[in-house]
C-alpha cells in the first residue's frame, strides 16, 4: 500500500509499483480525465503535474512518485473556473477533447511559470502535446487570454 | 497449447448486414413511459439515465436496460433532451443537430441537454445507407429531418396549449418553452407536453425561412466545451461499469494473420490474472487492472499462422500498382468527348503519374470497447461511427440475437474514419462472454497503428494535351488503388464507389475527358480516412494542373479561371483565396500555391505560402476560403476547416506507412509523425455567406493541403512533387 498526494489529498493505493501513474489514476482510482494516447511520453494526453512541473504520467512508475504531490485535471478547479478552462470554453477549444486534458495541464504549467508567454514559449511549453484535430491555432490563443484573465485575477 | 477455433470473424459480412439493415420510415407522437412529448419512431421502452452533465453517452437506457427511439423528449419538469443520431467526433454534431431542432422549437440552444442516440431505424442517415456518421453529412442529412422533427413538436405543443385554454391554435404562439394565447397566459412546454404527444402528428408544417432563425447561422458556444475541459467527459476508454475487468488482445503482427496455438501458462499465473480467452481476432488477457493485463501479454507465447501477408512489403505493394499496362485504363466512371483521339491529335501532350502511400487514422483515443454480456442480452459502451454494424458485430461475438444488443455511444476520442470499422468490438464481447463480468478492452498505441484499415495508396496516371492554340483539350485520369467499398460492403454494385470522388467532377471545361480506375488489391485492408479519396485526387488533379498551367506559360490562377468560365462558386472560391494569400504580391523569396476542389458539395480553394531557405522548407501560412452552403454554426466550421488543414499538413509532410514482412513498421508518434503547436504555420479561413443548401465541412479542407504545398515548392524550386510525403522526397528539407 502506498500513500500519494494527489489535488492536495492523501490517497492510499494498493498496485505493483511498476504501474504507471496514468492506469493507478485511471484504473485504481476511477480518476479518467487523465488520458492514454501512447504509453511512451511521445503524445502528451496523459499530462500530470508532479511537484508543480508537467510530467507524463504513462511513463511514470508509481513507485517514482510516492511522497511527491500529483496534480491532475480533476483538481484543477470545481466549477472550471480556473482561467485556463475559462479561455478554453471561451474560445470554444477542443473539438474531440480527448487531447485537452494534458494540453489545459501543460498550458497551466506554462502560466504558472510564465506569466506572459510569448508564441516561442507557448511553442516550448506544448510541443509535446499533440492534437489530432487540429485545435492548436485557438490553445494558443487560448493561453494567450488565460494569461491576460490570471494578471486581472490578483 | 491451446489450439483456438479457426477462422477470422467475417468483418464483411457484419459490415454487409448492418448495412442492409431497412429504412423503413414512419413518424409517430407516442408518449414516453415518464410522461411527456416523444417524436418518435419508434416506442421507447423506458427513460433513460441522465448524465449530470447534460450529455450522456453511456448513460441512455443502461441503468433501466431499455431503448429508447427518438430525438426529442420533454419532460414534465421541462427538461427538453435531444437524442443525438451522429457521433460526436469532434465535429460538432452535439451542437449543430440539436440547434437544427431548437430552432423550430423556438429555445434557447443552451437549455437542451443531449444523449447519444441508441440503434433504431429512425436514426439512419439516407445519404449513407446506414446509421453511420460518415461522408460529411451530418448536417445535410439532419436538415429538413430536425428541423421537421422541431416544428410538428412545436405545433403540437400549441393544439395542447390551445385546447388546454379552449381558444383556436392560430390564437396561440411560442415563446422560449412556452405556449402563450392572446390573453397573455402561458403553459411551459413541460406542461403541455403529456397532452401534446396525445395528439396526431401534422404533416404538413411550415419550416421557417432562413430570414427568420434566431440559431442557426450563429456562432454558439459548443455544448460538449465545458465536459471537455475538467475532464468529466467519457469516451469510450473512461467507461466504468460494476465489477468491470480489463482487457487486452494480442493480434499476429503480421496483416490478416491469426493465432495458430499458444501457450499462457506464464501469462495465466501472472498478478491479477483472471482469464486468458482465444477468440477470432487474437488472445484476449483480462485482467483485474489494464497494466497487469499488458504486462500478461507479454508473457504469452504465441504462434501465429500469417498466411501470404508475410511476403509483402513497401516495393510489393509498389509493383502491384505499377503492373497495369499502360494501354489499359480500367472503367471509365466519366467520359466525354474523345480522348485519345485528342491526345493522339493534340500538338502538345503532358503526361505524369502521382504516388500516395498507405496512411493510418491515428486517433489520439486508441480503439477500445467496453463489453458486458449476460445472459439476457448485451451492453456495449462503444465510440462507434456505426451503430448497427456494432451491435451486429457484438450480437455475432455474443452468440445473441441484434436486438438483444444496447449499443450506448460514448464520445470518440477522434474518428477520421478508423471508427467506421468494428474490428476491436468482438474481442471485447467475446471476454465479457467467457468471465461473466464487464470487460473493457483497449488497445496499446502500437496496436492501434499495427492494426488500423489504412487509407489506400494509390497511382494516379495523368494525361492531358493542348490543342494548336494553347488551349486545354484533353484530360485523362486513372487511378489505380485498391477499393475500401469493396471490403466496407461486399455487395456493392458501384464498381467505382468513394475511389472517383473529387476526381469524377472534374470542374475544368474540357471537351475531351475521361476519369478512370482500375481496382487493384495490395493484400492489406484499406479504409476510409478523413477526405477519403478526395485527399488521393486532389494531390494528383490539382497538381498536375499546376504542371499544365507552367506548360502552357501562364499563371496557375489565370490558367485554371479560363476553364472554369461555367463554375461560378469555383471561380468564387478560387479567386477570394487568391485574394486572401496575396496572389502576385508576396514578399521576395516566398512563394504561393494553390488548389481548388468541390467535395461534399462544399466549394474550397486554398493557398500555400512558403519560403525554402538554405534548401528546408518553411511553411509560413495556408489561406483558405470556403463555401459550404447555409451553415449552423461558422465558429464550428471555422475549426473544422482549421483542423482540417492541419490532418491535411500532417500526412502531406511526414504521412506515410510503410509495410516489412507483412507488417506494419511505424508502431506510434515517434516513427508516424503529425504536426505539432511549434511546427503550425499561421491558418486564416473565411468563410462566404451562401444560401445554397449546407454541404459537409469535416473532411473537405483535408485534401487541398498537399497540392497546395506542392505547387509552392515548385513555384519556389522549379521541383516538381509527385509523390508523398515531402519529408520523404530527397530534395525536401523540412525546417
Amino acid at each position: 500500500m502506498q500513500t500519494l498526494t494527489i489535488n492536495d489529498q492523501p490517497v492510499q493505493v494498493d498496485a505493483d509499483p511498476e504501474t504507471p501513474l496514468l492506469w493507478v489514476l485511471r484504473d485504481h482510482l476511477g480518476m479518467t480525465g487523465t488520458k492514454f494516447g501512447c504509453g511512451k511520453a511521445l503524445c502528451g494526453a496523459c499530462t500530470v503535474h508532479v511537484d508543480g512541473a508537467p510530467m507524463r504520467s504513462c511513463s511514470l512508475p508509481l513507485a517514482a512518485v510516492a511522497g511527491r504531490k500529483i496534480a491532475t485535471i480533476e483538481g484543477l478547479s470545481k466549477d472550471r473556473s480556473h482561467p485556463v478552462q475559462r479561455a478554453w470554453i471561451e474560445f470554444d477549444v477542443p473539438q474531440c477533447g480527448y487531447c485537452q486534458s494534458g494540453q489545459i495541464m501543460s498550458a497551466v504549467a506554462l502560466l504558472t511559470q510564465i506569466k506572459t508567454p510569448t508564441d516561442a514559449d507557448i511553442d516550448a511549453a506544448m510541443a509535446g502535446n499533440i492534437c489530432r484535430c487540429g485545435t492548436y491555432a485557438r490553445i494558443r490563443a487560448a493561453i494567450h487570454r488565460a494569461a491576460e484573465l490570471m494578471r486581472s485575477t490578483p | 497449447m491451446n489450439k483456438p477455433k479457426a477462422g477470422r470473424l467475417a468483418a464483411d459480412g457484419v459490415a454487409a448486414s448492418g448495412l442492409a439493415a431497412g429504412r423503413r420510415e414512419f413518424l409517430r407522437a407516442a408518449a414516453s413511459v415518464g410522461g411527456g412529448l416523444v417524436l418518435a419512431l419508434t416506442l421507447p421502452a423506458c427513460a433513460p439515465k441522465r448524465a449530470a452533465s447534460g450529455i450522456s453517452g453511456t448513460g441512455a437506457g443502461a441503468a433501466a436496460g431499455g431503448q429508447v427511439n427518438a430525438w426529442l423528449k420533454i419532460a414534465g419538469d421541462n427538461t427538453i433532451t435531444v437524442l443525438v443520431d451522429r457521433s460526436e467526433m469532434g465535429q460538432g454534431v452535439y451542437t449543430a443537430l440539436p440547434t437544427l431542432l431548437a430552432e423550430e422549437l423556438e429555445v434557447p440552444l443552451a437549455a437542451i441537454r443531449i444523449e447519444a442516440a441508441p440503434v433504431g431505424d429512425a436514426y439512419i442517415n439516407v445519404g449513407n445507407g446506414g446509421q453511420v456518421t460518415g461522408t460529411s453529412n451530418s448536417v445535410s442529412d439532419a436538415w429538413d429531418k430536425l428541423r421537421l422533427a422541431g416544428a410538428r413538436a412545436r405545433t403540437m405543443l400549441i393544439a395542447a396549449g390551445a385546447a388546454a385554454w379552449g381558444v383556436a391554435p392560430a390564437d396561440c404562439h411560442v415563446q422560449s418553452g412556452t405556449v402563450v394565447n392572446a390573453r397573455g397566459e402561458s403553459l411551459t412546454y413541460g406542461q403541455l407536453a403529456e397532452a401534446a404527444a396525445k395528439l396526431p402528428v401534422p404533416k404538413d408544417v411550415a419550416l421557417k425561412p432562413a430570414a427568420g432563425f434566431t440559431l442557426i447561422g450563429r456562432s454558439l458556444p459548443r455544448l460538449d466545451t465545458p465536459d471537455k475541459c475538467d475532464g468529466s467527459a467519457e469516451f469510450g476508454i473512461d467507461v466504468r461499469r460494476p465489477g468491470m475487468l480489463h482487457a487486452t488482445l494480442a493480434q499476429c503482427p503480421v496483416l490478416g494473420g491469426n493465432v495458430e496455438e499458444f501457450d499462457d501458462s506464464a501469462a495465466a499465473a501472472m498478478p491479477g490474472v483472471r482469464k486468458i480467452v482465444p477468440t477470432p481476432s487474437g488472445v484476449v488477457v483480462v485482467a483485474e487492472h489494464f497494466w497487469q493485463a499488458l504486462k500478461a501479454r507479454d508473457a504469452l507465447k504465441i504462434s501465429w499462422h500469417s498466411r501470404e501477408t508475410a511476403s509483402l512489403d513497401d516495393a510489393a505493394i509498389r509493383a502491384l500498382l505499377h503492373k497495369t499496362p499502360a494501354t489499359d485504363f480500367g472503367k471509365a466512371a466519366r467520359a466525354e468527348g474523345d480522348v485519345a483521339g485528342a491526345l493522339h491529335a493534340s500538338p502538345s501532350v503532358h503526361a505524369a503519374t502521382y504516388e500516395l502511400p498507405l496512411l493510418a487514422h491515428a486517433t489520439m483515443e486508441p480503439m477500445n470497447c467496453t463489453a458486458d454480456v449476460t445472459a439476457e442480452g448485451c451492453d456495449l459502451y462503444v465510440g462507434t461511427q456505426v451503430q448497427q454494424m456494432a451491435q451486429a458485430a457484438a450480437a455475432e461475438a455474443a452468440g445473441l440475437p441484434p436486438e438483444r444488443v444496447r449499443v450506448h455511444t460514448t464520445l470518440l476520442g477522434g474518428g477520421f474514419g478508423r471508427r467506421l470499422e468494428i474490428d476491436f468490438i468482438p474481442a471485447a464481447v467475446a471476454a465479457s462472454k467467457a468471465v461473466g463480468a464487464p470487460v473493457k478492452l483497449i488497445w496499446t498505441r502500437e496496436d492501434d497503428m499495427t492494426h488500423d484499415y489504412y487509407r489506400p495508396p494509390a497511382s494516379i496516371r495523368l494525361d492531358a494535351g493542348f490543342d494548336a492554340g494553347r488551349k486545354l483539350v484533353a484530360w485523362r485520369f486513372h487511378s489505380i488503388s485498391p477499393s475500401i467499398t469493396a471490403r466496407f460492403a461486399p455487395d456493392t454494385t458501384d464498381p467505382f464507389d468513394s475511389v472517383v470522388e473529387g476526381a469524377a467532377n472534374y470542374p475544368y471545361d474540357v471537351p475531351n475527358l475521361s476519369v478512370n480506375y482500375t481496382r487493384q488489391e495490395i493484400g492489406i485492408g484499406v479504409g476510409y480516412m478523413r477526405s477519403v479519396s478526395h485527399a488521393i485526387n486532389c494531390f494528383a488533379i490539382e497538381s498536375f494542373m499546376d504542371e499544365l498551367a507552367h506548360a502552357s506559360a501562364k499563371d496557375p490562377l489565370a490558367f485554371r479561371l479560363e476553364l472554369l468560365e461555367k463554375k461560378p462558386r469555383h471561380r468564387r472560391v478560387l479567386q477570394a483565396a487568391a485574394q486572401l494569400a496575396g496572389w502576385g504580391r508576396v514578399p521576395t523569396g516566398h512563394h504561393l500555391g494553390l488548389a481548388l476542389m468541390e467535395g461534399y458539395t462544399t466549394h474550397i480553394a486554398q493557398v500555400a505560402e512558403i519560403s525554402i531557405d538554405q534548401g528546408a522548407l518553411k511553411i509560413h501560412k495556408i489561406s483558405c476560403v470556403v463555401d459550404c452552403g447555409q451553415m449552423v454554426n461558422p465558429k464550428i466550421v471555422q475549426s473544422q476547416v482549421e483542423g482540417g488543414i492541419v490532418f491535411g499538413l500532417s500526412t502531406a509532410l511526414w504521412g506515410e506507412i510503410n509495410v516489412a514482412g507483412g507488417q506494419v513498421r511505424q508502431q506510434n508518434f515517434n516513427t508516424y509523425r503529425v504536426v505539432r503547436q511549434n511546427e503550425m504555420p499561421e491558418i486564416v479561413v473565411q468563410l462566404q455567406d451562401s444560401a445554397e443548401p449546407p454541404g459537409g465541412i469535416g473532411e473537405p479542407s483535408v485534401a487541398l493541403v498537399a497540392p497546395a504545398l506542392g505547387n509552392a515548392i515548385f513555384a519556389a524550386t522549379g521541383q516538381r512533387i509527385r509523390a508523398l510525403p515531402l519529408a520523404a522526397q530527397k530534395f525536401v528539407k523540412i525546417a
